[in-house]
């Protein structure tokens, strides 16, 4: 009989939960999935890591490649991050070229990775206007249950902590590049930012971590990121509901919350990984 | 350049916006902030593809053009942020299974493009007569260096800035409807940005107000 209403009236049905303060899958409004992390599974790559949020699984492999610096920055790398929203990971996304959804994610992550400073450009550079790291980050979904940007950026950031690339030294009389496979360093992570996401419904009550079908039935959705100094590295409302001053002011304080518990697993995880080895 | 004062520290600058210039779509509108231009345009509501159909309201489509070269993964972001204040506040329940397509072309690109967008979407929608339950502006906010404030930036102050925010704000109760920022900054600057964004938005308001009177006086 639930499972009838629910399909009927799917919004009424939430709103019934939402009255009592909770959720159809047994979450208070303030509660984030279950997360849990993998690191390093992905072995023909520099870095990866996997990550679940609840059902929402996202992967992300990072490869390290050798190119010329861009002729308007000599001195610095690139980060080229892509999200892909297979057909696999949800009956919305159809096979073809990628769409909106994937675009506007895959803008957000980079505009995340400038902001942040995760990574010093700089660091990426070999030699001045000749040679420098690109570091391409492929940030694929696996399964869509909702919040994929949160995902996206705790996959980045683990993968980024893993990854290792190979000394290169610039032969001066050949003036080619060699690379050192045997010695391999890992990158220098300055921020460590983490996102949380947070739906609207009915431009009164504030969810986080929805789910596809609170995210598709909510009037808005926004997502905060944080990093270690409190400082936002991004706040993204792309439209919907109108937001007041106490509902931000109330995001922002769940992102720093969410900030330290991810931040936890993180290192958790690399302890482990490290112990092991 | 000129720039107007609207007191306590928020300086637009010179805006206009002409409205009906093209005649093939329903509404279309042209918005300048300094040198920056978009035009606007809008077909609806019509006929909406099959696939595309929903059952109970409008299909809303936004293309963002940029001035020079292809479309890419910016403009998408672009047209996400629009597309999404836009549904919020246009009433598409009064239009079901059919389509409204707005079209920004960049005309001139001189720094708060994404505002100038929003602008003119909302200028160009008000001429298209679509119902609207509120209005909206962008305002973008971007702050240097030295942490000041400044609203309504030129490209070359976008790119010396730290931290740059665009916000849509709604005419009814001035709540912010989009936020889309890049570089990172404390919650009280975001606070403060919110604030004088809501601050500019009453200017650009009360220009609606008036373009929309003075337009229409003509014909009664």
């Amino acid at each position: 009989m639930a499972a009838g209403f629910k399909t009927a009236e799917p919004l009424e049905y939430h709103r019934s939960f939402l009255k009592e303060n909770c959720r159809p899958d047994g979450r208070e409004l303030g509660e984030f999935r279950p997360t849990t992390l993998n690191i390093g599974s992905i072995g023909t790559a520099d870095g990866s890591a996997m990550v679940k949020i609840g059902n929402t699984t996202v992967i992300c492999g990072i490869k390290a490649e050798l190119s010329a610096p861009p002729s308007d920055a000599p001195d610095k790398g690139y980060i080229v991050p892509n999200v892909d929203l297979p057909p696999l990971c949800s009956s919305r996304f159809r096979p073809g070229p990628p769409g909106e959804q994937a675009q506007a994610a895959s803008q957000f992550i980079a505009d995340v990775i400038d902001g942040s400073k995760i990574i010093k450009k700089e660091d990426l550079c070999i030699e001045k206007s000749k040679l420098c790291w690109v570091l391409y980050c492929d940030i694929m979904c696996l399964d869509y249950d909702g919040n994929v940007l949160d995902a996206c950026i705790i996959t980045l950031l683990a993968a980024l902590k893993n990854t290792q690339i190979p000394k290169v030294t610039i032969n001066k009389e050949t003036d080619l590049a060699e690379v050192d496979i045997e010695h391999k360093r890992h990158l220098q992570i300055n921020k460590h930012p983490v996102s949380s996401s947070f739906a609207v419904f009915d431009d009164t009550v504030l969810i986080v971590d929805p789910t596809a079908e609170e995210e598709s039935l909510a009037t808005s959705v926004i997502t905060a990121v944080v990093d270690e100094d409190d400082q936002l590295c991004a706040f993204h409302k792309p439209g919907g509901s109108s937001l007041s001053a106490e509902k931000l002011q109330d995001c922002i304080t769940r992102s720093v919350t969410r900030h330290r518990e991810v931040g936890k697993l993180i290192d958790k995880v690399l302890e482990s990984t490290k112990a092991s080895k | 350049m000129d720039q107007i004062e609207t007191g306590s520290g928020s300086v637009l600058r010179e805006y206009g916006s002409e409205q009906n210039l093209l005649s093939k779509p329903d509404g279309s509108a042209t918005f300048l902030q300094g040198d920056t231009s978009v035009l606007a345009g809008v077909y609806g509501p019509a006929e909406v593809k099959v696939n595309k159909e929903i059952y109970d309201r409008a299909t809303l489509e936004v293309v963002v053009q940029p001035k020079v070269g292809m479309s890419s993964v910016r403009e998408r972001a672009r047209e996400q942020c629009v597309r999404e204040t836009c549904e919020a506040v246009l009433l598409s329940t009064l239009h079901p299974r059919s389509s409204l397509t707005l079209i920004l072309q960049v005309v001139h690109d001189d720094g708060s493009l994404l505002s100038c967008c929003l602008n003119a979407a909302c200028m160009a929608l008000m001429d298209a007569g679509l119902p609207m339950g509120r209005l909206f502006c962008g305002v973008t906010c971007a702050i240097d260096s030295d942490s000041q404030i400044i609203t309504d930036p030129t490209a070359q102050q976008e790119r010396e800035s730290r931290a740059l925010m665009t916000f849509a704000i709604d005419s009814k109760e001035r709540n912010v409807l989009m936020s889309s920022t890049k570089g990172s900054f404390s919650v009280k600057e975001l606070q403060q940005c919110i604030a004088l964004s809501q601050k500019a938005s009453e200017k650009i308001f009360q220009f609606y107000r008036d373009s929309v009177k003075r337009r229409y006086s003509k014909i009664l």
